[in-house]
């Protein structure tokens, strides 16, 4: 079977620093990667190249198979066809650190909005979705209500519903709890959870380690641009082979 | 005070109302698209940039009168404006102070809408590059709406502006509100009380335009409107 997400040997770096060093990674369908590792070893930024959001230097990424086409120009790396990368960026769901909601927006206009004018799906059929979409991440009362007058959790919770208006093969969540009060997390983590219980594809990028442990079906620690170890949650976790590992994981499970 | 003399000054005063708005309202109409395609352009389309300091520069570094006068008695000096198809236009005066009034305030235009694009939230955009927003789509849906709504303020008083602005047109012949005022006086010697009306005219114009601006910004903005619940 085809995986959902296939990286291959990506490298990237910001001027001299170089932040990726050759990360492959395969997401099949399904799976829950949880991605740990300290700050600065690149986390976000692998996961931000999936949807080229930030554009490998060299590596190969492929969606659902199909693989990203890509060039030199003028001697750096860019996506051929901005046509496929936007129709892939479609296809995969993004949720950001700081929710990044259009402010403008109602609620609601915010999770029909591409579904609407990027996917050209009809406006009522869109809205019924979001309507759905919204009850089940519990802000069904907040559709006409604007970005501003919501708290950090029901914020992140409606980016979560505006991800998963496209219909996307793959979830993507960079840190989704990390700008949140302490009480907020739990209801942004509840939703995540049900949506691992559906079976979704999702890779997250996460500092909260008893979730990432109890929700993943792999974790993958990145140290310094590079895959240290990955496997079940179990042995990452309880029984880490590198010391790196279990270093990282000592530290974050003592806080 | 000549009571007789003050309403028979403002009804003349009023016919040139019309006037004066429409010159207005054409050029600031005109003046926002430029200005939103020059911001637009400066933004995202780096060798129009110079081009676009450079006209900024020029139509803000040199009066409006000069402007004027420069499209009125300027471009008819030259052979090949008075072939174009254009020419039938610019040789009346009407379409002089419309081409110059509009070039001008999309000038100023396109720095206050380069603000509001400056002040777009860097995760907004991403978020739209995310969801697979071509660039088009992108600066439609979400860039310029934000930063359109940032500018208004701003643009309030370039629009207030504008309409004074008009009255230059006078000394192109055109007989808005300020050119009847000027008539008036050449035949009555009577410049403070006519200038007393024009100018409470003026003010009315500017009155009624403060608020609309206000109650389109407070139209556009209901997530700034509503309090938190
Ligand atoms: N746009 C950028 N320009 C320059 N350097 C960048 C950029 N984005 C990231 N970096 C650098 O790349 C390195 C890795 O950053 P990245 O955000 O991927 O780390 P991370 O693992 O997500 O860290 P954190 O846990 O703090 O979020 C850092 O040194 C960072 O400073
Ligand atoms: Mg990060």
């Amino acid at each position: 079977m085809t995986p959902t997400i296939a990286l291959s040997g990506i490298h990237k770096r910001f001027g001299a620093n170089e932040v990726l060093k050759g990360v492959s990674l395969e997401a099949r369908e399904g799976e829950v990667i949880s991605i740990i590792g300290a700050s600065g070893s690149g986390k976000s930024t692998l996961l931000r190249c999936i949807p080229l959001l930030e554009t490998p230097e060299a590596g190969s990424i492929a969606i659902g198979g199909e693989t990203v086409r890509m060039r030199s120009k003028g001697g750096r790396a860019a996506p051929a066809d901005a046509h496929q990368v936007n129709r892939l960026r479609a296809s995969l769901g993004f949720v950001f650190q700081n929710f990044n909601l259009w402010a403008h927006m109602t609620v609601l206009q915010n999770v029909i909005e591409a579904p609407v004018h990027v996917q050209k799906r009809p406006r009522a059929e869109a809205i019924a979705e979001a309507e759905a979409l919204l009850e089940k991440v519990g802000l069904a009362e907040k559709r006409d209500a604007y970005p501003a007058q919501l708290s950090g959790g029901q914020q992140q919770r409606t980016a979560i519903a505006r991800a998963l208006a496209m219909r996307p093969r793959a979830l993507l969540f960079d840190e989704p709890t990390s700008a949140l009060d302490p009480e907020l997390v739990g209801e942004v983590l509840r939703v995540i959870r049900d949506l691992a219980a559906e079976g979704r594809t999702m890779l997250i990028v996460t500092h909260e380690m008893a979730f990432a442990a109890d929700v993943s079906t792999r974790a993958i620690f990145l140290h310094d641009g590079q895959i240290e170890e990955q496997g079940p949650p179990a042995r990452i976790f309880n029984a880490p082979t590198s010391d790196r590992t279990r270093a990282f994981i000592a530290r974050h499970l003592n806080r | 005070m000549d009571f007789d003399f003050l309403s028979d000054t403002m009804g003349k005063l009023l016919a040139g109302v019309p006037m004066t708005l429409e010159l207005a309202l054409i050029s600031t109409t005109a003046g926002a698209v430029l200005a939103v395609l020059l911001a637009v352009a400066r933004a995202a389309f780096v060798p129009a940039a110079w081009f676009v300091r450079g006209y900024v520069y020029v139509l803000r570094g040199t009066p409006l009168l000069l402007q004027i006068f420069l499209i009125y008695y300027g471009l008819g000096q030259f052979a090949w404006v008075r072939d174009t198809i254009l020419w039938p236009f610019l040789r009346q005066p009407y379409w002089c102070a419309i081409l110059a009034l509009t070039i001008n305030t999309a000038a100023y235009g396109a720095e206050i809408i380069r603000g509001g694009l400056q002040s777009v939230p860097a995760g907004a955009v991403e978020a739209g590059r995310a969801a697979g927003m071509p660039r088009l789509l992108l600066y439609r849906r979400i860039i310029l709406p934000i930063a359109i709504r940032q500018a208004l303020p701003a643009y309030g008083n370039e629009i207030i502006t504008m309409v004074k602005a008009t009255s230059l047109a006078s000394i192109v012949t055109l007989m808005e509100l300020s050119g009847i005022a000027y008539s008036i006086i050449s035949e009555t010697y009577r410049a403070l009380e006519v200038f007393l009306c024009a100018g409470t005219i003026y003010l009315v114009i500017t009155f009624v335009l403060t608020r609309a601006v206000a109650g389109v910004e407070t139209w556009l903005n209901p997530h700034l409107r509503a309090s938190r619940t």
